[in-house]
């Protein structure tokens, strides 16, 4: 061990800018590996406990070693199914971007993940403008739906793609607003410095004094991402798949990938910006002490399975919105409610509104 | 060659080769689409220039907003190749004569007398304890520079009204939905429950 | 007025949204009810038709007299039947085939067979890898009521109250 540590060091003496790169990819791998083996397993998640809603079982066959394993070895079969499929493109797609529109779709999904902070300091690059960079990246993430659905050249993932390019592009705008009143509240665009803000107590996490935010950033994440009940832009029951509909094997499970991993990721913000966290819920109580042991980034996954919990609940209970009220919730309802929630926090601020703002 | 030299000349070399590519190509989709990939480069060397403000501004709203818009747009256009061509021939010496000029014009007002390392002083380095970009450029616009940035603020919400109240024709013959209607339907305004006697 | 705010209050608090989701999160622990198939079957009534098959009497000769009824009461043509007088002069069947994926199984073949002969067995499990498997012949036919015999005769003998 000490052999590899000297090794490493002199190394890294010889070498600055190789060793940097070989360590910024090490902790690459770390935060994708976990972040893959959850999306799989997220899909089994959401099969199983949407099976229990609707009083099925869900999969419960395909184990490890002739065991059934509640089913637990489903999403490898999956994976496994869907990389040995061939990869079929239409005669009249635009072959080049038919192929990149999945990879579009999935890179900003991952690299959004660079400005998490997975505990106090934990993240891979910690800017300043976090806030902003996560942002974009999510803006840029419908490009992969607008390519797919053009590149596709059918007229139902056209249609699909439309119908995704103009719900992200409203509800970016209700999403950005509700993270103006966290930046607001929190004083600054770095995560971990909105972390820090929060800390105090249960009761000091921005979820209750900005709670229509909260609401609003949450549902519009789940807008954003085209799940149910927002998922208009698979619609099945009018345009068969949506965006996706001409995709198979791999380029289709780079489109499944990016989902998940865009729900888990807005999960995670969510916990991040509203609920303090890899903060401890107990912090400010006489269980502080007790539970100082956990490490803080098990609170955050904690919170960040409540809300990815909470996105299969919402698609087990809401049927789909229709497009126009879609439209209208999200220009008409959400962004006014946003605008006057921030002229609270703002005033709240600069009143230094006891308790949270002082 | 530093680290920086060679990320800036890569980025730099994308950047015009798909600025061009955006004036170049014949499908309008793609031309957006290398306009796209025009702004991730430039953000890049905004980055570089440790602007990263402006940089993610850059992507944030032209590459995130703005270019999606673009795209919904060209992209429900039937464009026809046939058609563009058609007037090439006749229209080139025309637009041959105004590039030209255009041409002489950049180079007399841009000029080689601006260009050169020799001509303009080394940056100062910056202070170890700058505010960092968001902060500074936040600081200037609100206190330096307050009334131009309301004034712009105004005009652009101006232009916001403007085009909704110029496009935005109420026809009564229409029939829409109203769905703030829809949504307050109560159960009393659509059931009505008669109690009567049974037939025999 | 007041409706008016109380109707607002109660769509921006997300009152029946939460009602939804308390419906679904009950659900999520009720008793499910999944028949684990291939270990748990779902019982099979003894109405239940299924598979056909050919009877026979007791003393083992076959029940079909060749009268054809049932060719004649299939909707969807699945019965084919060829007869000849047999070496003891009774009329017999030479050819009796029945094609499954023409049938649909609507039991009128049985209900008009005045012998009881062709039957609807309870037996669903069954499935072809070849193409010509789906015609079945007499013998097939006869082999099938040899071995359903006991559940079948249970069966007929327990609904003949009913018919």
């Amino acid at each position: 061990m000490e052999a590899i540590v000297n090794l490493w060091n002199s190394f890294s003496q010889d070498w600055p800018a190789l060793a940097l790169l070989i360590l910024t990819l090490l902790k690459i791998v770390v935060i994708m590996l976990p972040l893959m083996v959850l999306v799989a397993y997220f899909t089994y998640a959401e099969r199983k406990i949407i099976g229990y809603m609707q009083v099925r079982i869900g999969p419960n066959r395909v184990g490890f070693f002739g065991r059934h394993a509640f089913g637990l070895g489903q999403p490898l079969a999956d994976a496994f199914k869907l990389m040995f499929k061939e990869i079929l493109i239409p005669t009249k797609a635009n072959r080049v971007l038919f192929i990149i529109a999945p990879m579009l779709t999935l890179g900003p999904a991952l690299a959004a993940w660079a400005v998490f902070p997975f505990g106090d300091g934990m993240a891979l690059a910690d800017i300043n403008a976090g806030l902003l960079y996560l942002l974009a990246m999510t803006s840029v993430g419908v490009y992969g739906v607008i390519v797919a659905g053009w590149a596709s050249n059918s007229k139902y993932a056209l249609l699909g793609a439309m119908r995704s390019a103009a719900q992200i592009v409203s509800y970016e705008i209700a999403m950005g607003f509700a993270l103006v009143g966290v930046l607001v509240a929190a004083g600054s665009l770095n995560l971990g410095e909105i972390v820090r803000a929060q800390s105090g107590s249960l009761l000091h996490w921005y979820w209750l004094p900005l709670l229509p935010l909260f609401m609003i950033y949450f549902i519009s994440g789940v807008a954003e991402t085209n799940r149910a009940p927002f998922d208009v832009a698979e619609g099945e029951s009018e345009i068969v798949a949506g965006f996706h509909i001409d995709y198979s094997g791999m380029t289709f499970a780079a489109f499944f990938l990016a989902e998940y991993a865009n729900m888990i990721l807005v999960s995670a913000l969510t916990a991040l910006m509203f609920m303090g966290g890899w903060l401890s819920p107990f912090q400010g109580t006489f269980l502080e002490s007790f539970f100082a042991w956990v490490p803080g980034f098990v609170w955050l996954v904690m919170k960040t399975f409540f809300f990815m919990y909470l996105f299969l609940w919402f698609r087990a209970t809401f049927p789909r919105y229709r497009y126009d009220q879609i439209m209208r919730l999200g220009w008409k309802v959400f962004i006014p409610i946003t605008i006057v929630w921030i002229l609270v926090v703002g005033l709240a601020v600069v009143y230094q509104l006891p308790w949270w703002f002082d | 060659m530093s680290y920086e030299k060679f990320i800036f000349y890569i980025f730099a070399a994308l950047l015009v080769y798909s600025a061009s590519m955006v004036i170049v190509r014949r499908n309008p989709v793609h031309s957006a689409l290398f306009l796209v990939f025009a702004f991730f480069n430039s953000a890049v060397l905004w980055m570089l220039l440790e602007a990263e403000f402006l940089a993610i501004t850059l992507v944030l709203v032209y590459v995130g907003a703005v270019m999606v818009l673009f795209l919904f747009v060209i992209m429900m256009l039937d464009i026809e190749l046939a058609a563009i061509k058609a007037g090439f021939v006749r229209y080139m010496g025309v637009g041959a004569l105004i590039a030209l000029a255009m041409l002489v014009e950049l180079a007399m007002v841009v000029g080689p007398a601006h260009f050169g390392l020799d001509k303009y002083a080394k940056p100062a380095a910056t202070p170890a304890n700058a505010l960092p970009n968001t902060e500074a450029i936040g600081e200037q616009l609100y206190t330096v520079y307050l009334y131009p940035f309301e004034i712009a603020a105004v005009i652009l919400l101006v232009g916001i009204v403007a085009a909704i109240g110029l496009t935005l024709r109420r026809r009564p013959e229409k029939k829409t939905q109203n769905i703030t209607e829809q949504v307050r339907v109560k159960r009393a305004d659509r059931v009505r429950l008669v109690k009567m006697d049974a037939e025999r | 007025m007041i409706t008016t705010v109380k109707s607002y209050f109660k769509s921006l608090v997300l009152l029946e949204l939460f009602k939804g989701l308390g419906v679904t999160g009950r659900y999520l622990f009720a008793r499910k009810f999944t028949v684990q198939y291939p270990e748990e079957k779902a019982p099979v009534s003894p109405r239940f038709r299924g598979l056909h098959a050919l009877r026979r009497y007791p003393n083992g000769e076959e029940r079909c007299i060749s009268c054809k009824l049932c060719e004649a009461v299939c909707p969807a043509l699945a019965i084919t039947i060829e007869a000849e007088p047999r070496a003891d002069g009774s009329r017999r069947t030479t050819k009796y085939e029945i094609d499954l994926f023409k049938c649909i199984y609507c039991g009128f073949c049985e209900e008009s067979c005045p012998v009881d002969s062709i039957v609807l067995s309870r037996v669903y499990e069954y499935c072809m890898e070849e193409n010509n498997e789906r015609i079945i012949g007499k013998t097939r036919l006869l082999e099938l009521g040899d071995k359903h015999e006991a559940q079948l005769a249970a069966d007929r003998a327990e609904q003949a109250k009913y018919r």
